[in-house]
């Protein structure tokens, strides 16, 4: 069996890497790639401890992650195709093509995120001498699926770079964030280059990547569905798609939309977030309470809707359509790291969300996309609306001590 | 006075090991505020110095005479005249940097490491070692302002003392300057890196 012969292969290099091996330099690149292909050999569950339920450990669980991720990566690659394709004016839509495209204009990204951010955690645990921490595999394919297609490389580094220090590692680590990594890369970017990161040039990839793909027109632009909604004159108006046709909202439920590469779809998010929820990793309670704060807040917007905040037109169930704020409820509320943990905080932080989201939409027309800021504010507040929860808690049971 | 100290490290010991900035967590608001570009970083900080060093000697002067329950009130006072006089002779001098700074030479008066200086030093020392203590103690702020200005500066504009420093080919080859340098968190940001680097060589100021 090629399977054991490779974990036998593990086990017999191993004590090159204990210290005193001769490569025991580079120990922490073993216990990772280890580690990564089988579960650990030392499990507190052996030996009689209690710490460890069941077969998940924390890579497996981001195993679990990433394959959820890729029904919205398998679309983003698709959409980027298929808009590229429009944009150059094109008729027939090929799929391999479309998808190959996709494919080659988000591989740099992925790459440069994954070498980025894997070689700092790497050199970290080396300099610490602790084990390789993995929360980065999960981060490194979410950082270019919320970026635009064509984030150039090096800003792409500089972010992620940013990110995995100074919100991961000098907060300890992974498990030990306050905010959420892979929005931290992203919401560096948008505020240190807007001009990649927003506008309606960066959304609609117009690059060849390795020659490949029609050419499109230069200068060509295009806005998102809510950067058009947010400068709108008169309610209803159509949305426009590239190349003249109005967006219906089956294509933007589907996530044939301009935006960020993996998050156009809504269709795609709902899967994902099924197979986060049957997996147990997703708390269902911060999903249903970011779509009620999104509704509660867009019907609230959008019962006083005027023409100086043309977001608000959007009906409520509209804005869980367009934009990032579907795909940060299933894949950024619920970062178990970052989310608040008790029952009841849930539910206040994930509709603190979905309202604060649509709020920065709806009263912000700078910012036509609020679901970033949203996750990040949260994130803020989350240890203390844990701490509010507790404490009510326990005042709660000591009333009915005292009254009994 | 408890303990003698030399004028020597009264002197030095704010560059450092004593900063105001990095080690007292001191005048944080004005170096977030202040340090988007050099120029009026080093205007920023000149004004400290004197202003520093000026209230320090008149207040050590007056120590022995200020009853104590009003004394933050005279110190008020004191320190209000100078930077009234500071920024008069900006205006007088260099309009355009008392134009990029505007209200924040005013808001000397509230910066912390002036009322701290007084109340810790000045009130308890005579004047010439309270002149070298405020000069030192507004060097060692300077220091951490141009610093930072020098990384905002460069790395968010581009340029150093408004001379464009990052050549055009690079621009060309697509780079672009990082506009959350000039925003205030990324001041935060290069403060503790500086804080960081600090540290890591000053062992006895490492927390346990």
């Amino acid at each position: 069996m090629t399977v054991s012969r490779l974990r036998n292969y593990l086990d017999r290099i191993r004590p090159n890497f204990e210290p005193g091996g001769k490569l025991q330099a580079f120990h922490s690149l073993y216990d990772g790639m280890a580690t990564f292909l089988y579960t650990p050999r030392e499990r507190s569950a052996a030996s009689g401890g209690v710490q460890i339920h069941d077969a998940m450990d924390s890579k497996r669980t981001m195993i679990i992650v990433v394959l959820a991720l890729m029904p919205c990566f398998l679309m983003g690659m698709y959409n980027t195709g298929y808009q590229h394709w429009l944009a150059a004016g094109a008729t027939e839509f090929p799929f391999w093509s479309l998808m190959l495209y996709g494919f080659l204009t988000i591989l740099p990204r992925v790459a440069v995120a994954y070498v980025v951010g894997l070689g700092i955690e790497f050199a970290v645990a080396q300099w610490r001498r602790e084990e390789i921490q993995e929360g980065f595999l999960v981060t490194g394919i979410l950082v270019p699926m919320i970026c635009p297609a064509e984030t150039p490389l090096w800003m792409m580094a500089v972010a992620v770079a940013f990110s995995v220090v100074f919100v991961k590692e000098v907060f300890g680590g992974t498990g030990y964030n306050v905010l959420n990594v892979a929005l931290v890369a992203r919401a560096f970017l948008f505020f240190a280059y807007p001009a990649s990161m927003s506008g309606d040039r960066v959304w609609v990839a117009t690059g060849r990547p390795f020659g490949f793909g029609p050419a499109v027109p230069d200068g060509f632009s295009c806005a998102t569905p809510l950067g058009q909604i947010a400068i709108q004159t008169e309610p209803s108006a159509a949305i426009e798609g590239i190349g003249g046709g109005s967006v219906s909202l089956w294509q933007a439920f589907l996530g044939l939309i301009p935006g960020s590469f993996g998050e156009t779809s809504t269709l795609c998010v709902l899967i994902g977030g099924v197979i986060l929820v049957a997996a147990g990793i997703a708390s269902w309670r911060i999903i249903v309470a970011v779509v009620a704060g999104a509704l509660a807040m867009g019907a609230i917007a959008h019962a006083a809707a005027t023409p100086v905040y043309p977001a608000a037109w959007l009906s409520p169930a509209d804005q869980l359509l367009y934009g990032g704020l579907a795909f940060a409820a299933v894949f950024m509320a619920t970062d178990p790291v970052t989310a608040a943990r008790t029952t009841t905080g849930k539910w206040i932080y994930g509709f603190m969300i979905g309202a604060v989201a649509v709020i920065i939409r709806v009263y912000n027309n700078g910012y036509p996309e609020g679901a970033m800021l949203a996750v990040l504010l949260a994130n803020c507040f989350a240890p203390l609306i844990d701490w509010c929860v507790v404490r009510t808690n326990i005042r709660r049971r000591l009333n009915r001590v005292k009254s009994a | 006075m408890a303990e003698k100290i030399s004028n020597r490290k009264v002197f030095f010991n704010p560059f450092s090991k004593d900063n105001p900035v990095l080690v007292q967590i001191l005048g944080i608001c004005s170096v977030l505020a202040v340090t988007v570009k050099l120029a009026p970083a080093l205007a920023m900080g000149l004004s400290v110095i004197a202003v520093l060093a000026f209230s320090n000697v008149i207040i050590s002067i007056l120590r022995k005479t200020i009853p104590t329950n009003i004394r933050i009130i005279v110190q008020l006072v004191v320190v209000a005249g100078l930077v009234v006089i500071v920024s008069q002779l900006l205006q007088a001098y260099a309009y355009d940097v008392s134009k990029q700074l505007s209200v924040f030479i005013s808001l000397i008066i509230t910066n912390c490491i002036l009322m701290g200086r007084l109340e810790a030093f000045a009130m308890a020392n005579r004047p010439w070692p309270s002149f070298l203590d405020g000069v030192g103690n507004g060097i060692g702020y300077t220091i951490i302002l141009v610093s930072v200005a020098f990384f905002r500066e460069l790395l968010g504009s581009g340029t150093l003392f408004g001379f464009r420093v990052v050549p055009q080919a690079l621009y060309d080859a697509g780079y672009v300057d990082n506009g959350l340098m000039i925003l205030p968190p990324m001041a935060l940001v290069v403060v503790a890196c500086i804080i960081w680097v600090q540290r890591s060589f000053n062992k006895d100021l490492q927390e346990k």
